[in-house]
């Protein structure tokens, strides 16, 4: 290790002390009738005002690893990579109003998961079960991915990060994290977004600020990096981007924006961030503010293009997730430095936490409560959840350890899919009960089967192997040998042919079954549940919600 | 963050509970057809091109940038312009009044 080395590591290691003490402090914070029961734990209590919602949310809608990934996907293919700007545009129109749906019905019923909505609206455990299975499948290489992020970050520092003993650092941050989640719940990843946010809007301010000009501004950077990206690549034979699309992926660009907003309030982890906050006018006002995220996002993503354009290389061949702390490590003095590497790591803890805590939540109320001890009581529902979120993380670091970076992040893209095939049986369910049960599950499996199907047969960039990304050429889509659209070879997002193809199914066997006379399950909401608002709305000063 | 109150006072009598609303529970607001708007931003042949740059940066960029605000502004028009709508804070839930009246507790 070099003296900037131990410099930044010191300044990582202090500041990771200090969110540390916060996230046990956590526990005192704002505190209702006791943490032991499951609504206390995993949701805050339901009583968290705007300006904790919007770090809170913000904290967990923008991770570490989006942070590490977009840049380094702006520098290895260009334009492609800014599609988190439409995507996280895009995302709050199509929300606001489902959300606060959502979060009326689960007031009002005592929801706590996406899959306790399901089970409420139509009465089917099976159904809510998949979708519960769906959310925990989904956020596990979720989980795994932020500790990519902090490795990344690690490996910059110089610490070598393979075997037992290179993952020692990441292991001890997991089991600090485990613990405070374990007694603070949902409080604590709450408190600690406030430091990651601070620290990553001074860091990423700075950074826009000062780089474009130490790079000669703008106009020269973009021109460097279009000389970079169009260098032919060797494993492909064809340049490695363009810092705009071509004409095969622009579909893919808009379809994966569009894609990726419609599954990420799928995810649980949103959800629970969302049924956290105090009233509909919180979530509302969140979804005005939460933008302020997006900005710093696109501007994020064009540092992948100072990097271009100074020349920075990954630490190790092919490590482009090293690409956003190298540039900063070889740009910025090593003290600073420091402050946006631990700005990256506690990034990544934040939605570690509420993630761990929202697959738990979904463990506990969809499978525990409802296969293997139907008269828990809220103390036991209380600790079940708790040790149900320490086997998670340990399943991540697990997962982190024993599993190459590449296959997380292929999960992370299957996760996408998956999570999106939910969004019939809770996102349309909360307008329409018009689709049935049974069709949704019929819906699920063809959408999940043919999903993971097509994912399988993209090939990596050199041609081969399988789960190589998630565009789709539509030359390739193949319905029983029926090729609709010819040899096309404009690329189009898998999820979204995946969900077509649920939300046809689903409305298929729905007319199917209607004509034979099926009746839906039995609903136990009604249409006032979903404008239900707290009876208080007036908003205490930030200062009253503090410790 | 101040805040007006939204919502009727707690005096209205309580609307009838059983099966109240199970026709349709739907708000229907012009006002929401405004978050269509920023649909408008996957139309990605309008702007995937580099010039008029701006400061530097190539329209693709600018434009997308721009578009935060169209997004915003949408959001925020819809979330003002609805800000009146009447909800029902009656219905009973399953939070106990000592939770409800906890959110400004220090």
């Amino acid at each position: 290790m070099t003296g900037s080395q131990v410099t930044q590591l010191t300044i990582f290691i202090v500041l990771f002390l200090v969110v540390t003490v916060l996230g046990f402090l956590a526990a005192r914070w704002n505190r209702g009738s006791g943490l032991h029961q499951l609504e206390e734990w995993g949701l805050g209590g339901r009583r968290f005002g705007s300006w904790v919602t919007w770090f809170l949310v913000g904290g967990d809608l923008y991770t570490a690893y989006t942070f590490v990934a977009v840049p380094a996907l702006v520098f290895g293919a260009g334009a492609l990579g800014f599609y988190a700007l439409p995507y996280t545009v895009v995302l709050y129109p199509i929300v606001f109003l489902p959300v606060v749906r959502l979060w009326s019905v689960s007031r009002t019923h005592g929801y706590v998961t996406p899959a306790d909505f399901v089970q409420g609206r139509y009465g089917s455990s099976l159904l809510a079960f998949l979708i519960a299975i769906t959310g925990i499948v989904a956020t596990m290489p979720y989980i795994a991915l932020q500790l990519a992020g902090i490795e990344a970050v690690l490996r910059t520092i110089g610490l070598n990060t393979t075997g037992v003993l290179g993952h020692l650092p990441l292991i001890i941050a997991f089991v600090i994290l485990a613990v405070y989640t374990y007694s603070s719940g949902l409080r604590a990843p709450a408190l600690i977004a406030f430091v990651k946010d601070i620290l990553i809007y001074i860091v990423i301010l700075v950074a826009v600020i000062y780089l474009p000009t130490h790079f000669g501004g703008w106009a020269h950077i973009f021109n460097q990096a279009q000389t970079a990206l169009q260098k032919t690549n060797p494993a492909t034979g064809k340049a490695f981007g363009s810092i705009t699309l071509t004409n095969t992926n622009q579909l893919q660009y808009a379809t994966l924006a569009l894609g990726s907003a419609l599954a990420l309030f799928l995810y649980p982890h949103s959800v629970t961030g969302v049924l956290a906050s105090r009233s509909r006018t919180v979530i509302k006002r969140n979804m005005v503010a939460l933008p302020a995220y997006s900005l710093l996002l696109g501007l994020l993503a064009l540092l992948g293009y100072v990097a271009l354009a100074a020349g920075i290389k990954p630490v190790s061949k092919g490590d482009t997730n090293t690409i956003i702390p190298e540039l900063f490590n070889h740009t910025f003095p090593a003290w600073f430095a420091g402050i946006a590497f631990a700005a990256i790591g506690i990034g990544a803890l934040v939605p570690a936490a509420i993630m761990s805590i929202a697959a738990a939540n979904l463990w506990t109320r969809n499978i525990y409560k409802t296969y293997l001890r139907r008269n828990a009581t809220v103390e036991q529902e209380g600790r079940q959840a708790k040790l149900a979120s320490l086997v998670v993380k340990l399943g991540a670091v697990l997962f982190a350890i024993a599993i190459n970076p590449q296959f997380s992040i292929d999960l992370q893209l299957i996760g996408g899919v998956l999570i999106l095939q939910t969004l019939p049986a809770v996102a349309i369910a909360l307008y329409t009960r018009w689709l049935q049960a049974k069709a949704l599950i019929a819906g699920w499996v063809v959408g999940m089967g043919w999903g993971v199907y097509l994912l399988y047969t993209i090939p990596a960039a050199t041609g081969k192997g399988h789960f190589g990304g998630s565009a789709l050429a539509l030359g390739k889509l193949s319905i029983f040998g029926w090729h609709p659209f010819g040899a096309s070879t404009v690329q189009i997002y898998v999820g979204i042919v995946a969900l077509v193809a649920n939300l046809v199914v689903a409305v298929v066997v729905t007319v199917i079954a209607r004509a034979m006379g099926a009746k839906g399950g039995v609903d136990e909401t009604v249409g006032t549940d979903y404008n239900t608002d707290a009876p208080q709305e007036a908003e205490p000063p930030l200062a009253a919600t503090a410790v | 963050m101040p805040s007006t109150p939204t919502t009727p006072s707690p005096d209205t009598p309580p609307p009838p509970q059983e099966g109240a609303g199970r026709v349709s529970g739907l708000i229907v607001n012009p006002w929401n057809l405004l978050l269509l708007l920023p649909m408008l931003m996957l139309v990605v042949p309008w702007f995937n091109h580099t010039d008029p740059a701006l400061g530097g940066l190539p329209f693709f960029y600018w434009y997308q940038f721009a578009f935060v605000i169209v997004g915003v502004g949408c959001v925020w028009i819809v979330y003002a312009a609805t800000k009146k709508q009447r909800v029902d804070t009656t219905t009973p839930d399953r939070l106990s009044v000592d939770d409800l009246d906890e959110g400004g507790r220090a």
